[in-house]
């Protein structure tokens, strides 16, 4: 039972985990965006430090996602990294900003003043939600590389993996990649606006606010996200022969979800749930929870992606320059040894999920108020 | 300049950069999460407000530093990929899965409750609390330890095979890859040198205060825990500074002739205490090693080997491959002409196997296979063109060794210096001159951890991996012009970082001090 082959499947389950709660996590991106949104300066305050206690939890998620990576499948992290240099380098950079401005913000002596670390958080959250969704939707429409593992030895330059002159830019000529990067961004905005709803105890003007920022993003995440899917859909896949060799398949995501029924009912329960979480906490006064079926939702949708991507002998980073050259979750992962000695060490995800979550409830079971944000305590 | 080159150096330069400015802060993080995390503990205990607001004080400027640390850090881990992405596939297999196990076992931990720690003062129980205080300083030693097994393998590769098949390194015992005696010495070398930066730190500070005559009383706790955390800090610093010296002494031997700036070796051989290194110096000149020197006799034989008479090489000993045995007898080892050859035919090998591979000839990837794993040792070095390339920077590890060494002494007296005078209140009081020392000495333990890392990886020059892969062999191919324009835009980020990190630092210090902390309301 325990193959190179299941643990190759076993570890892009877990790098669909990861990147479905990092997805769901960028709702802290998604609120940084709206803190312009705020009528004070109070307003702005109890949104920054509802998030801010949050903040590494993303960071760390994206960390653990690279590193994940890096360790089931180094030959993407090479290739994608290593080639796709300006989209990766872009997407740090907006972190980078966003981490010091939460703890600098508000203290004195910041030498910018708190505007340009609200902007640094605002401006980073938007362009970090469009340009992961960007580089996540790659994995469907692909990257322009190509890769030769001979050179290591017998090339005029050693490297394997080259890659388009434009070094990850040319990822924003594919409307479909930006596409998913404004479906992120709504849906992160819609997650936040849900989240400040739960946490931030700010008087009823700023829930109804909230309330119709989950109503105008829900409703705008659900056009475009109908728009992704449909191109999604129509669009050619690679496919990977048991011999190794990759060949394109008309139609072959909307072939996956019709041959992998379970991933289909994935999606439509996470999609289900996500609307459910858009109505209700629009049109229902008192209700505050969506952020949790919200939530939910979209790391099943995000799921489903990530199996119609890498799953059903799918290329999940096709190359459009050399089709053979795709990356599968069959010849780009690491070694049957590593993959299970990770494995092993995977088996206390539970635990610190377990950790995660008491944690969370602990700090966020009392809301956010102005009294706490005119008090003593460390805040943002 | 020839293309490569000018890539590799850039792209060198971005790392080290990075390196850099990420190690100004995760010392700090290592050592005053333990300190913090004493102080709470004596506050758990004693139920004390005096101690709570000692230990809000420090955790606030922990808090200020760990921001910046984790900025750098996110950009670090990347980087194996962007800018080193041949390396990533090379040895992706084993150097990836200690990176995996950082973010599952030591990230999480350190996310979770450090948010725990800064707003959960009232929101859970103070044993929760403190449980989240230590739980976030042992997430970040975990952390290092995963780095830093990590880079332990880089220096000293070991659990693993190459296989042709895959034209990469696969691991096979990952046990002996987290206890490598490399990755052991490293890791307690490293995190209690965050220790000894740290008490440094809180001494130096608490100095100023003292020196302001302000909080007197907070600043005398403050000192005390430091002074004898940084003092556990340098010794066991110190002892796993001789053990990772006498574990390069085998495994390094050309990091430690450059840290020695040794070109010539001898049975008995002396050990440089300070000098000026002669520049014109090269392994096949005869020029003198040093302009200057003060040096004590058998003292490199001592630190490498424990023995007095034992034979250690210099540089042009290892380049020609020449030793001398515990007989007094010289004898050959393999030179670096040599291992060029050898990791040349390793190349050849490892072309004949691919292209029998295309043919279907079994016999003939056998022959091949056989071949390249007789010369695999010595693979990195069918890259080199010649000898020179493969010897590291000596004046720079010599001297960026001999400044770590010095000051890491300074700081064992220093520690113990501190705590004579902090045990007699007036006697602290009193001697303007222990303050001054104090707040002086906060530049200088940067100065020492950072000349560390830069012995460390600068004297494994011009390796990513010892032996097996170069630089050059290692890099992303992407326009130098690229690396060079995000070289610039960090030195920009990071600078400006730092600048705000530091006058946030000091006003907080500034601010807090003019309270009156021990009767301040929490």
């Amino acid at each position: 039972m325990f193959t190179l082959e299941f643990f190759q499947q076993y570890w892009w389950f877990l790098i669909s985990v990861l990147g479905a709660i990092l997805v769901f996590l960028l709702f802290i991106q998604g609120g940084q965006s709206l803190i312009f949104e705020a009528r004070s300066e109070m307003e702005r305050t109890m949104m920054v430090n509802a998030l801010g206690r949050k903040w590494e939890l993303s960071f760390t998620t994206l960390v653990v996602f690279g590193g994940a990576f890096f360790a089931s499948f180094p030959l993407f992290y090479s290739t994608s990294f290593g080639g796709a240099y300006w989209l990766w380098i872009l997407i740090l950079l907006t972190f980078v900003l966003q981490a010091v401005s939460y703890e600098f913000r508000s203290k004195k002596g910041n030498i910018f003043g708190t505007r340009i670390y609200d902007i640094f958080l605002s401006i980073g959250g938007a362009l970090a939600c469009i340009l992961l969704g960007a580089a996540v939707s790659t994995f469907f429409f692909g990257a322009e590389f190509t890769i030769e593992k001979q050179n290591l030895v017998g090339g005029a330059s050693p490297i394997i993996s080259t890659w388009a002159p434009t070094h990850g830019l040319e990822a924003f000529c594919c409307y479909e990649n930006i596409l998913l990067g404004v479906v992120v961004l709504l849906l992160a905005r819609t997650l936040a606006a849900m989240f400040f709803i739960k946490t931030i105890d700010a008087g009823i003007s700023f829930q109804e606010r909230c309330k119709f920022m989950v109503m105008r993003y829900g409703i705008a995440f659900a056009v475009f996200f109908v728009a992704y899917v449909i191109c999604l859909l129509l669009t050619d896949g690679y496919q990977w022969a048991s011999d190794g060799s990759i060949s394109v398949v008309s139609h072959k995501y909307l072939l996956n979800l019709l041959e992998m029924w379970w991933v289909a009912l994935v999606l439509a329960i996470g999609v289900v749930l996500v609307l459910y979480a858009i109505i209700r906490t629009a049109f229902t006064k008192d209700y505050n929870n969506g952020i949790w079926p919200c939530g939910i939702g979209t790391i099943l949708v995000v799921l489903a992606l990530f199996w119609i991507a890498g799953y059903n002998n799918t290329a999940y980073y096709p190359s459009l320059i050399d089709a053979q050259d795709s990356l599968t979750i069959a010849n780009s992962s690491s070694s049957e040894f590593t993959l299970t000695a990770m494995s092993i060490v995977s088996l206390l995800v539970p635990f610190v999920a377990a950790y995660i979550v008491y944690a969370w409830w602990s700090l966020t079971r009392k809301p956010v108020t102005p009294d706490e944000m005119s008090g003593n305590d460390h805040k943002y | 300049m020839n293309d490569l080159t000018a890539l590799v150096d850039w792209s060198r330069a971005q790392f080290a950069l990075t390196a850099m400015y990420h190690w100004l802060f995760v010392p700090l993080t290592l050592g005053l999460s333990v300190i913090v995390g004493i102080m709470e503990t004596i506050y758990f205990k004693t139920r004390d407000e005096k101690w709570l607001a000692t230990t809000k004080f420090w955790m606030t400027l922990f808090g200020i530093n760990f921001a910046v640390g984790v900025a750098t850090g996110i950009i670090l881990e990347f980087e194996f990929g962007t800018n080193w992405s041949n390396y990533s596939w090379f040895v992706g297999d084993i150097f990836g899965a200690p990176l995996a196990i950082e973010g599952i076992l030591a990230f999480f931990m350190e996310s979770t409750f450090i948010a725990v720690m800064f707003f959960g003062w009232k929101k859970v129980s103070p044993k929760f609390h403190l449980a989240s205080t230590w739980l976030t300083a042992l997430g970040a030693s975990i952390s290092a330890l995963w780095i830093l097994v990590a880079n332990s393998w880089m220096q000293y590769p070991v659990g693993m095979e190459f296989d042709p098949e895959q034209m990469r390194n696969v691991m096979n015992d990952f046990w002996a890859l987290v206890l490598s005696p490399v990755a052991v010495n490293k890791f307690i070398h490293t995190v209690l040198s965050g220790w000894t930066l740290a008490g440094v730190f809180v001494v130096g500070v608490s100095a100023w205060l003292l020196y302001k005559k302000r909080n007197i009383p907070m600043a005398m706790r403050s000192i005390k825990i430091g002074a004898w955390v940084g003092l556990v800090g340098i010794v066991l610093t110190a002892g796993s500074g001789d053990g990772s010296a006498k574990v390069v002494s085998k495994v390094q031997p050309m990091k430690l002739a450059a840290m020695e700036g040794l070109y010539h070796g001898h049975q008995g051989q002396s050990i440089v205490a300070m000098g000026i290194v002669n520049p014109a110096k090269t392994h096949d000149n005869n020029e003198p090693e040093f302009l200057f020197d003060i040096s004590i006799p058998y003292g490199l034989s001592i630190l490498a080997t424990g023995d007095m008479n034992a034979f250690v090489p210099g540089v042009a000993d290892i380049v020609n491959g020449v030793s001398i045995d515990a007989n007094g007898d010289t004898i050959s080892t393999i030179s670096y002409q040599e291992r060029i050859n050898r990791g040349k035919l390793a190349h050849n090998a490892l072309r004949n196997f691919d292209q029998a591979k295309a043919r279907g000839d079994n016999e003939a990837m056998n022959v091949a296979r056989s071949e390249l794993k007789e010369n695999f040792n010595f693979f990195g070095y069918g890259y080199l063109d010649n000898v020179e390339q493969a010897i590291p920077n000596v004046p720079l590890v010599f001297y960026s060794f001999h400044i770590m060494v010095i000051l890491g002494g300074y700081f064992m007296l220093f520690f113990v210096l501190v705590l004579f005078f902090v045990y007699k209140k007036e006697n602290m009081l009193a001697n303007k001159w222990v303050q001054i020392i104090a707040i002086a000495s906060i530049p200088l333990v940067w100065i020492c951890s950072e000349a560390g890392w830069i012995t460390a990886e600068l004297g494994r020059q011009p390796w990513t991996i010892e032996g097996l892969l170069p630089n050059c062999a290692a890099v992303s191919a992407i326009p130098t012009e690229s690396v060079m324009i995000t070289f610039f835009i960090f030195v920009v980020v990071f600078t400006a970082l730092l600048i705000a990190e530091m006058r946030i630092m000091l006003h907080q210090i500034a601010k807090k001090s003019k309270e009156d902390l021990d009767k301040a309301e929490l």
